[in-house]
Parts: C-alpha cells; structure tokens; sequence
C-alpha cells in the first residue's frame, strides 16, 4: 500500500472519537467504586460495631491510607496515559501512602508492647484479607485497563501496574469497613500484600492489554 | 529542547496543531494536509533510527506506515491545550521502539525525535508492497473487502457502502475496526 493512499484512508476515518482519556479514567474510577461498593455491600458488609470502630484512630487510618494511594495512582495513571509524558511529576504523590503507612507502623510500635506485636501482625484473618481484598479489586481494576487502552501508555506493564494499586487501593479501603484488625502491624503487612497481588496481576495484564 | 525549527525558520508547531484540532472534530481535509505534512520527516526519523540500529532501512516505508496508523488511532491522546510536537515525538519514537523489539535488536532511538531532523528532500519511490498490503489479506472477510475497497483502491465511503450493499453508517464502523485490527496485527509481529 502507497503512504499516500493510507493517509487517503486515514482521513475518510474520521467519526466522533471514543470519549478522550482523560474522561475514561474518571468514569472508570468512578464506576469501579460502585462495582467494588456493591460487591462489598452484597457478601461482607460493614463489622458491626462500624459506628463505634469509626471513633478509633486505628479503624480510620485505614480508610485514609488506602484511600490515599488509590487517589495518588489515579493523579499518576492519568499522565501515564499520554505517550508524550516520560516522568510524570504526578509520580512523587505515589510515596505519600507509603510514608504514611511507614509513620503509623513506628506510632504503633512505640506504644504496644514488643511482647504483643507478633499477635497483632498475625491478626485473625489474614488468609480471608489476601484473598477479599484482590477479588473487590477486580472489577475496578478491569475498568482502569480499559480506560488505559483508550490512552496511549508509554510503558504497558507500568500502567497496568498503576491501574492495580488503584483497583488495590479501592478494594481494600472496602475491606478495612469490614475486618477487625485494625493495627498497623496487620495493615502494613496483609493488605500491602493483597494490594501487591492486585498490582502484579495488573502489570501482568497491561503487558498484554496496554501495548498499542 | 530548543531546536523545533524547520529549515525554512518556520516552527510547524501552531500550523499543525491547528490541522490536528480541525482533524479531531471531523475534517478529513485537514486532517489529511497534517498527515502529508508529517510523512517526510517520518521518513528521514525511520529511515535514520534504522539504519543507526543496524537494522537497515529498506522498509522504512512500513515504519512510516505503522506510525501513521498509530497516530491516527491514538490521535484522541493529543491535549488539545498541550503542544502537538512532542506527542507527536512520542508516539513516532514508541512506534520505532517497538519495530526494533519485534525485530530482536535493543531498541536505541535517538532521544531528539524526529522535529529536529530535516526533512528529506530526495523523493523516495513509493513503494505499494508495503507490510500493511500483507496485513490487510489477513482481515477477515468484511472487513478486508471494506478496508482494501478504501485504502487500496481509494473508493469513498458511500460507494464501498453502495458496493457491498451495507450502510454507511456500517461501513465506518467496521473500516474502523479494521484499522485497529491491522494495528494489532502489527503488534503480533513477524510471527506471522
């Protein structure tokens, strides 16, 4: 085929364009939230003693730090998906949920006695949080890959990874209204690991999905 | 990043962008004149990162031909409020990348891009044995009959549409896919 006679094709191609990127991603967010609120909603729901836990510094950092990073990967994910934005500045916003998380281990640290962190760590469900955490991720983690692929993604797997902490950070904020362990002990360590499933599957997905 | 310059002193830039902004709400003229005013340097940007890679730069044609689709398909990523050069730039260069990968070689693309290299004054001979020909013969059945019947044969719309007893309205929606279909089976490489 001549050059010329594909921009010819090219330009007779040139119907309204599938909603921009950047309007994807906010529908994307907003009904994964939906999906993984309803998923919540119609197995666990909330623990309930929920209006009590929320007057406890422990049950709100929960919501605040998995809340934190999803917000974060969104501010990120939206520049990923221009191929002209090589280092997003969005990206330092990224370490704001680890630093916290880092902070709120050393505060619970200092003030449980040392005899008692391994029994806080180990909390009484950490097989049932690895496990809930990723599956009300899905559904917003497969919404914020087809926002992606309406984008032009420099690095797949990259973005596919960042739609995962998004998806991770989402479910898990749904999670922590249900589950009982509220230290920071358990949090750094089981939902980190649940987030860091959703993420692997998500840099696993865009590799295959994201390329363009 | 200072040189934007063309040879002439004019900096495309504004022209461009303007093509591109009447593209995007559904002027196929302009968008046209934008993509006939992009091919030349996309030439001189394939043929130079081919050929500095070792790879030679005898089908620098079919580079030229995967970017222009790929421009054209992720054209709605351009902010219109952000300067069209370096996403132009961007996609040229994750395009090129990504023939040197398919093709086993490291894929080192000079980081200046292509709106720092001149552009080609030799005419090069078009060739119409591009990749993109073969690529098309892989479409299924509709969609090969609607894509060659408007990029081969260069027919409209309405009489592809009238040919193959369809609607308009269809013909574009499969012409299309077709075009995302072709860009797919680009990425599936030389597999084939």
């Amino acid at each position: 085929m001549k050059t010329g006679d594909l921009i010819g094709a090219l330009s007779t191609d040139t119907a309204p364009q599938d909603a921009s990127p950047r309007n994807a991603f906010v529908k994307a967010i907003g009904f994964g939230a939906l999906i993984a609120g309803a998923s919540f909603f119609a197995t666990l729901g909330p623990r309930p003693d929920f209006m009590y836990a929320i007057h406890t510094v422990r049950f709100d950092f929960k919501f605040v730090v998995t809340l934190v990073l999803a917000a974060t990967a969104f501010l990120a994910a939206r520049d990923m998906a221009r191929p002209e934005i090589h280092r997003s500045r969005m990206r330092r916003f990224l370490l704001a949920a680890p630093v916290l998380m880092i902070l709120a281990v050393a505060a619970e640290l200092y003030m449980v006695p040392s005899g008692q962190w391994m029994t806080k760590l180990i909390g009484h469900n950490m097989r049932f949080c690895t496990t809930m955490i990723p599956l009300f991720a899905l559904g917003p983690l497969a919404l914020m890959l087809w926002a992606f692929r309406r984008g032009a993604p420099e690095n797949p797997a990259r973005a596919g990874a960042i739609a995962g902490l998004i998806a991770g950070g989402l479910g898990a904020a749904f999670y922590a209204a249900h589950c009982f362990d509220d230290s920071p002990l358990f949090v750094a360590t089981w939902y980190t690991l649940a987030i860091a499933i959703v993420t692997a599957l998500g840099a696993f997905l865009g590799r295959r999905l994201l390329r363009w | 990043m200072s040189a934007t310059k063309t040879s002439d002193g004019a900096t495309p830039e504004t022209e461009w962008a303007g093509l591109m902004r009447a593209g995007l709400l559904g002027d196929g003229a302009a968008y046209r004149r934008l993509l006939e005013a992009i091919v030349p340097r996309l030439r001189k940007f394939a043929s130079g990162g081919l050929a500095r890679s070792g790879i030679g730069n005898a089908d620098a044609e079919d580079v030229v031909q995967e970017i222009l689709l790929a421009i054209h398909l992720k054209r709605q990523t351009w902010m219109q409020d952000q300067p069209f050069l370096p996403w132009l730039n961007a996609i040229a260069r994750h395009k090129l990348i990504d023939v040197m990968r398919r093709r086993g070689r490291r894929g080192e693309v000079p980081i200046e891009g292509l709106i720092e290299i001149l552009p080609d004054e030799t005419a090069q001979p078009e060739t119409s044995q591009t990749e993109l020909t073969r690529l098309v013969s892989r479409l299924d059945g509709k969609q090969q009959a609607i894509v060659s019947a408007i990029s081969l044969d260069g027919q409209s719309i309405r009489d592809t549409a009238a040919k193959l007893g369809m609607t308009e309205v269809a013909v574009r929606v499969n012409f299309h896919r077709g075009l995302k279909k072709l860009a797919a089976l680009y990425r599936a490489g030389d597999a084939a």
